[in-house]
């Protein structure tokens, strides 16, 4: 598989080491364990009174998010100013775009203006991979979610909860619910899942949310939510948009709820130290009950403190290759 | 430069597949048309001879489907640069399809399209009509004033029709004027939002898929449509393997139905998007690798008739976006008869059947007397020469636009001359 190698390549340094991180498809297990490695030493940061390091004083690190987003937005702030970086934050669907100028010409705006590292949000699948290779080769890309391809810190921070209360995943069953079809969030989770070696990966969900030969992602499909989270380690609940019923994928939220929503009856199907995920924003009584969203099973808000650290690993772990370089 | 009126091309090896010629015969022009295969005749002096040894001596090729931009897009290409461009790749005769700006839905825009192609004089350009006044798919357009300002053939481009009663009515009404319709099969609905083949390969990048029934159902109803006003039908541009199996058993049905395939559709697959490679953007979309193997053995079968190249020449910036903005084509002229001469090496066709996919194929779906080395027809003539590397340079390509997969690609044989009606209109020059 040549134009695979190709693809993930434009990530590494020759050396093998983090330039960008656009997708988990690609990159080792030992790369990813050295990004999990790596947020654990940062995790500790924000217990202290001075909440920063100076790993990245005099980087200037842009967020470029062409489509709207607060929470990924503010852990990606938040960890680069703990790393002592100045940051930029844009949102471009708002200006440029509107008045009529292309991504290429907003990227060379930026770059004009010293930048060391953009983290970009895009509607359009394989828009960070696009930046990446027009960018100036100094510049290194974080890609924050790219359509409905990748969003690689959301799940490497998720491999950080899962690893924090489980360890190995070489012993774990794993349950993704929801959309996956429109998910990058459950994309980039299955690649690193599957990266990291855990036993089994199920995705759950009515076959209108699956994407095409789901199966060929590395996965085992199930229909079925009591069924699918029998005897697993970690159920991760995805996010529902709503347009999903305008597009006739879904008859009701009533209906979707009844068959796919996580109750605390039907986690009894799971392991009894089994944990609970969602991304957020949560839809409560759509994905699941608010007695699973807050009860002792769900590690959710530990998630969002753990991006923070993840993410503060990987633009170390990118900016260091520019160091040297 | 003076024209000579008389010129022979000696010693290469003459393929006409109309006429089921495959032989060592020279090849006589007159005043612009074919004089005589073989030995001169007593009385004919060549006032210029080429020396056609160990070259390939064929119809000048026939395209199907060339956007050559002009009117409305002449940033992107114009008919003088693409009529360059159709030379250097041995192609004569050049179908434009009617979605120009504005699009070919009256005699004026036919007209203006000839004297431009008039005063390029590179190439023969046939222009497409629009089955639909403005392709708006709601009101049909004047077919017979088309028909009767040259257009040789009808088609509502890329866009849909505003319900099946308008096609059907649209397919009805050309058949009066025994006029054949060009159709794009793709149901929109199902196409939605798609940019890529919907399998393994674009669930894994998460690009909005195609499903192949985007395809397969507007065959079938495209069939249904044609059995019920007899109309004579030709599929413009197939991608699915199983659209080319409903073509072949319609055939076998007696059903007035032709289909084409672009090259690029018989070389790569959707495992070509991996790198996010917008230069494979392509519509409708790349498919498997079954796909293409099918719509190989329909090449070679003759169920889909013709090759053609789907030139779409863009800018550079049409392509210089994240994958799904990007505008799908790509600028094929000058690949044409490479890729299908590929398809040679790789024991899909015999050289006569692909040179007869490029030229007997496609002036049979138009029903028109090309393609073919008859004495007295016009003297339209590709020499190939089957042992020259070359590789794909965007540099040295005469298209304006330079949006191919194909760049770097090796290529074993190459256009030297192409003439049409009796006239030089490209050499080779190095």
């Amino acid at each position: 598989m040549n134009a695979v190698a190709q693809t993930n390549n434009i990530q590494l340094d020759e050396n093998g080491r983090l330039r960008h991180f656009l997708s988990i498809e690609g990159l080792s297990r030992e790369l990813l364990t050295e990004i999990l490695d790596q947020a654990e030493s940062f995790a500790g940061v924000a217990e202290r009174t001075v909440k920063k390091v100076p790993l990245l004083r005099g980087k200037i690190i842009t967020n470029l998010f062409f489509e709207t987003s607060t929470r990924t937005r503010t852990t990606f702030e938040l960890a680069a100013k703990r790393l002592s970086a100045d940051v930029l934050s844009l949102n471009i669907s708002a200006s440029s775009t509107s008045k009529g100028e292309t991504l290429l010409d907003t990227l060379r705006n930026l770059e004009a203006m010293h930048c060391d590292m953009f983290v970009v949000r895009h509607a359009d699948s394989g828009a960070a991979h696009f930046i990446a290779q027009h960018a100036a080769p100094h510049i290194s890309i974080i890609n924050a979610g790219d359509g409905r391809h990748a969003h690689p810190t959301q799940a490497m921070l998720d491999m950080f909860t899962i690893r924090r209360h489980k360890g190995d995943f070489s012993q774990l069953k794993v349950a993704i619910v929801g959309d996956i079809q429109h998910s990058r969030v459950a994309r980039s989770q299955i690649q690193a899942l599957n990266t990291l070696g855990t036993a089994e990966v199920r995705l759950i969900s009515p076959r209108t949310l699956l994407p095409a030969h789901a199966e060929s992602l590395g996965v085992q499909v199930y229909h079925d939510l009591q069924e699918g989270i029998r005897d697993v380690d970690v159920v991760i609940m995805l996010r529902l948009q709503r347009e999903r019923m305008r597009g006739a994928l879904l008859p009701s939220e009533h209906e979707y709820y009844q068959l796919y929503g996580l109750t605390e009856e039907r986690l009894q199907a799971a392991k009894p130290d089994a944990i609970v995920m969602h991304p957020g924003p949560i839809n409560r009584g759509v994905e699941m009950d608010s007695q699973v969203a807050d009860g002792p099973r769900s590690v959710i808000l530990q998630q969002v403190s753990h991006g923070i650290a993840v993410r503060m690993a990987v633009m170390s772990m990118a900016m260091r290759i520019q160091e040297r370089g | 430069m003076n024209q000579p009126r008389t010129l022979s091309i000696l010693n290469g090896r003459l393929i006409d597949p109309a006429n089921k010629v495959d032989a060592s015969l020279d090849l006589h022009i007159l005043d612009g048309k074919i004089h005589a295969l073989g030995d001169a005749p007593a009385d004919f002096k060549a006032e210029a001879t080429i020396d056609a040894s160990g070259q390939i001596v064929c119809p000048g090729l026939i395209d199907l489907s060339a956007r050559l931009r002009e009117p409305g897009e002449e940033h992107k290409a114009t008919i003088a640069s693409e009529s360059m461009a159709a030379a250097r790749g041995g192609i004569t005769t050049l179908c434009c399809p009617p979605d120009t700006s504005p699009a070919i839905d009256t005699p004026a825009v036919v007209e203006l399209i000839r004297r431009r192609a008039e005063t390029s004089g590179r190439a023969r350009i046939l222009p497409i009509g629009a089955l639909t006044k403005a392709l708006g798919g709601e009101q049909l357009s004047e077919m017979a004033a088309l028909q009767k300002a040259g257009c040789v053939a009808l088609s509502n481009g890329l866009l849909p029709f505003g319900s099946t009663l308008i096609e059907r009515r649209a397919m009805e009404y050309a058949t009066t004027f025994g006029i054949t319709t060009f159709l794009h099969p793709e149901e929109p609905h199902l196409r939605n939002q798609g940019c890529a083949h919907e399998g393994a390969i674009a669930s894994r990048l998460g690009l909005p898929g195609i499903p192949e029934a985007a395809e397969t159902v507007a065959v079938a109803r495209d069939l249904a449509l044609a059995e019920q006003t007899s109309c004579k039908i030709h599929f413009r541009g197939i991608s699915a393997g199983s659209a080319a199996r409903m073509i072949r058993r319609a055939q076998y049905d007696k059903l007035p139905v032709s289909a084409d395939v672009a090259a690029h559709q018989l070389h790569l697959t959707d495992a070509d998007i991996v790198g996010f490679d917008s230069n494979c953007h392509v519509s409708p979309p790349l498919r498997t690798k079954e796909d293409r193997e099918t719509l190989r053995s329909a090449i070679a079968d003759g169920t889909i008739g013709a090759i053609c190249s789907d030139h779409q020449p863009h800018e550079a910036d049409a392509k210089e976006a994240p994958f799904p903005s990007t505008a799908p084509g790509i600028s094929a002229l000058e690949t044409l008869l490479p890729l299908t001469l590929r398809l040679v090496e790789e024991k899909v066709l015999s050289l006569p059947d692909a040179i007869a996919r490029l030229t007997s194929g496609p002036a049979q779906i138009l029903g028109l007397p090309l393609g073919r080395l008859d004495i007295g027809r016009s003297a339209d003539v590709c020499i190939i020469d089957p042992k020259r590397q070359w590789q794909l340079k965007a540099e040295e390509m005469l298209s304006c636009g330079h949006n191919t997969p194909f760049l770097g690609w090796e290529f074993s044989s190459q256009v030297t001359h192409t003439l049409l009606e009796g006239r030089l209109v490209y050499q080779e020059t190095n």
